[in-house]
């Protein structure tokens, strides 16, 4: 099988190689024959990097040790899923993984566009495969999964060896969440490569209309969502497996996620002045070929080991590799884009600062600004390395000190930009839309400020937080009203149909409302305690207004691990309300067996109580418990859900009503709308 | 220049300038010096006061917990440096020995580092390049 897929990855590269060039070629000779052998060596691709990881897949399932990647990664007694995720456990199967993912993309993006964008599909092909080519290359010289166990002695060549069970797939990574954060991240990553290789192909044929964006307007979502999932998934796993109480720590590896994250957020907004107005296509190109260079980057970040980091990968030849690419990548889009800057002329100019076009604009400001701050914060311990000869860190307080202010005046227009007018906004339009959306979050404030939130930023975001949710239910509440006052549906039939004949934008408020629950779950973040302490059998701690009693220690033993667990009984206000088992596993696998905590965590609405079994006491008589009170943690992760919910209305496409059934009260913006999509 | 341009000039300047200015004093209270254990020592007298962090492999059964303070001993020796972690969060369960630990606080004149933070990366299970093979060589043995 290691053979098959060695091999699958040899001829992966050669046909990788030669999609570039004959399309490249193709396009050169305006070879119709060629073109097509371009497209169809694409999708052989996809066929070798898919036999090659199913190859590794089955390596993994049947336990093939003499493979390196193997060994390192898995063990006999390892659940057959934890086998499966072990594909993507170590930068070998990761790279490979990312790769196939292109190829899937790339292969869909193939079919689905052909016919349709011939011009531009022949380079939209050899943009994908020259980042593919990349990709197989490492695969096949510098990272190979399928290279053999070996034992390294001086002086002699490698002796092939099969050891008698494999070292394990790290504990940590040994967690449902970790079996799907890591394939959604990727996605995302992978996903931004498709609206770039699209705004490639729109330079180099000149058609730099908006086509591209159309095409690529689903794609940039979909990336755009599984990103966000991969990225709050990820918070869900730190926040469960690490065992420090939280969920984000601004660590490089978090922040490699969130930099092309921050810039396709910018990119997802701005597009939308293009197609209405015309207006910022080259900053359009930036930011899309920004998003693509740092979904690179930050895979670069996370696997070459630049900058120091809790999960990053030791020191590997790969980043000389990731550096040549990005440069040349970058140069090479940067170089086009300076080339065709006379095509990109803007078809209006800004008017006024109170407008649809100025809160885009501000949006994208901010949003480059965080992402700014985030990379010079992350490379920072490098830069200054270089410029001072001192290694220079900043941590959390840095991040946070600049980023939540950038996130609450993103709340901001998050409500305000939606119900500005494009061009200019006038006073009495401001008036109906935010007076009352204002007073209420104000008054709101006061609320909140008498019950104790007086946290500054906590208490802003909460402010912000109501206004946006207030604009947002009153723009479905007009919209159904309207809707079924002229149609007789009944209120909520009316919503559901609102929704679906003008599924952006409605789902887009959706999306948005998620970001209020997100913000929400944040602004708890400000208010958490935690506390520690001894406790043997019968003892109790008390946090807020729970308490906790250690009712049981005992032990388990099963193949995989063996664990010392605790069982807490937790009461709110005196009474009971849950039995919570906070363990200490250690695993068996490898040669230093390696303990992880398993917390035990009781979530509601109001708050989580986090237990965390910090260890025993010297004579094992008592059980050290750390715990913490989150509040409105829960909201993260529902507000996840409802961006999910969000940006799939959006990808709906929209249900047409016949024409006389329109109804009057239909801006004439959203007709306007309807009548481009038509067209 | 016309007015209206002149608006979006002084808006974004406005928004550029408070967030470099939240950046540069964000950047001032939270900036940390990142240090090996014996560029540590070679600091001397210089690393007093001052917000570090400092990396070092954890040597191995010096890992001690007195209530809610964990000490240990990272770095090779000769060259070592005591630490005292006194942070809320509990100590990461990659802090096995020989893992190499990253721990963030300032250098009493007593030695002893004490530490508000740290992360730790565990030695063996994180890929170095060739150790798998090495260590389930020793392994069989």
């Amino acid at each position: 099988m290691a053979q098959i897929g060695q091999f699958a990855l040899a001829l992966a590269w050669v046909v990788t190689a030669y999609s570039v060039v004959a399309s490249l070629l193709g396009i050169h000779l305006k070879h119709d024959k060629l073109i097509a052998s371009g497209r169809n060596a694409a999708l052989g691709t996809f066929a070798c990097i898919t036999t090659a990881i199913v190859c590794l897949g089955y390596l993994f399932a049947v336990s093939d040790f003499s493979i390196k990647y193997i060994a390192a990664h898995s063990n006999r007694d390892l659940p057959i899923y934890f086998k499966v995720s072990s594909i993507w456990g170590g930068q070998e199967g990761s790279l490979l993984f990312w790769g196939w993912l292109l190829t899937v993309y790339s292969a869909l993006v193939i079919i689905q566009n052909w016919r349709k964008h011939s011009a531009m599909m022949p380079y939209v092909t050899a943009v994908l495969m020259a980042t593919s080519l990349f990709f197989t290359t490492m695969h096949l010289f510098a990272v190979n999964p399928f290279n053999q166990t070996v034992i390294l002695q001086a002086q002699t060549s490698p002796i092939p060896f099969v050891p008698a069970d494999g070292s394990g797939l790290n504990p940590l990574l040994q967690d449902a969440y970790m079996v799907i954060h890591p394939p959604m991240l990727y996605l995302g990553f992978v996903g931004f490569a498709v609206p770039f290789a699209f705004a490639m192909a729109a330079m180099f044929t000149k058609q730099l209309g908006d086509t591209w964006i159309r095409t690529t307007r689903r794609w940039t979502m979909v990336a755009w969502m599984f990103l966000s999932v991969g990225i709050l998934l990820g918070g869900k796993w730190a926040y469960h497996e690490l065992g420090w109480g939280g969920f984000w720590g601004w660590d490089p590896v978090e922040n490699a996620s969130l930099m092309p994250w921050l810039i396709g957020t910018a990119f997802l907004h701005s597009v939308m002045v293009q197609e209405k107005k015309g207006m910022l296509k080259v900053w359009n190109m930036v930011l899309v070929i920004l998003t693509y260079i740092m979904s690179i980057f930050g895979t670069f970040l996370t696997r070459s080991g630049v900058v120091n980091s809790v999960h990053a990968f030791a020191q590997s030849p790969i980043g000389g590799y990731f550096a040549a690419f990005l440069i040349v990548a970058l140069s090479g889009a940067l170089y086009l884009l300076f080339d065709r800057l006379p095509y990109l002329k803007s078809e209006n100019q800004m008017e006024s600062v109170i407008s649809r076009e100025s809160s885009f604009m501000f949006n994208n400001l901010v949003l480059l600004a965080a992402c700014f701050a985030v990379f010079w914060g992350t490379m920072f311990p490098v830069i200054s390395e270089a410029v001072k000869g001192v290694k220079i860190t900043v941590s959390a307080p840095f991040f946070n000190k600049v980023n939540v202010p950038i996130a609450i005046f993103l709340m901001f227009l998050t409500g305000v930009g939606p119900l500005l007018a494009w061009r200019k906004a006038s006073t009495n339009s401001l008036k109906r839309n935010f007076l009352m959306p204002g007073v209420l979050a104000l008054a709101t404030g006061v609320v909140l400020y008498l019950r104790g939130v007086q946290h500054f930023y906590a208490w802003l975001s909460l402010v912000m937080s109501t206004f946006v949710t207030i604009t947002i239910v009153r723009e479905f509440y007009k919209g159904a009203r309207a809707r079924s006052v002229g149609t007789g549906e009944n209120f909520v039939e009316a919503v559901v149909n609102l929704t679906l004949r003008n599924t952006r934008r409605y789902g887009g408020y959706v999306v948005h409302f998620a970001f209020v629950l997100l913000f929400i779950g944040w602004s708890g973040q400000a208010f958490t305690t935690d506390g520690s302490s001894e406790l043997g059998i019968g003892d109790t701690m008390a946090i807020r207004e729970y308490t906790l009693r250690v009712d049981k220690l005992g032990t388990e033993d099963t193949p995989n691990y063996s664990s010392d667990k605790a069982t807490v009984g937790l009461f709110e206000y005196g009474k009971k309300v849950a039995n919570m088992f906070p363990e200490r596993r250690v695993y068996k696998a490898g040669q230093e067996p390696q303990p992880t905590s398993e917390v035990a965590i009781y979530s509601t609405a109001k708050n989580d109580v986090y237990v965390v079994f910090a260890g025993a006491t010297t004579d094992g008589k008592k059980a050290i418990l750390q715990v913490f009170y989150n509040p409105l943690t829960m909201w993260v992760w529902i507000g996840g859900v409802v961006l999910v919910v969000g940006t799939l209305i959006a990808l709906l496409p929209n249900k047409k009503t016949p024409a006389r059934k329109r109804q009057e009260s239909e801006s004439k913006e959203e007709q306007k709308e309807i009548e481009t999509k038509v067209s | 220049m016309k007015r209206k341009q002149l608006k979006f000039v002084v808006g974004s300047a406005v928004i550029i300038l408070t967030l470099a200015y939240l950046g540069y004093s964000g950047y001032q209270e939270n900036k940390t010096y990142y240090h090996t254990v014996p560029e540590l020592a070679a600091m001397k007298e210089k690393a007093y006061g001052l917000k570090l962090q400092v990396s070092g492999d954890l040597v191995p059964g010096t890992k001690q917990r007195d209530g809610k303070v964990v000490e240990f001993v990272i770095g090779q020796e000769p060259q070592t440096l005591r630490v005292k972690y006194v942070g809320t969060a509990p100590i990461p369960d990659t802090l096995i020995d020989r893992a190499t630990a990253m721990v963030t606080g300032k250098l009493g004149r007593d030695g002893v580092f004490v530490a508000d933070s740290m992360t730790a990366k565990c030695a063996s299970k994180y890929e170095k390049e060739t150790a798998a093979g090495v260590n389930i060589a020793k392994k069989s043995n």
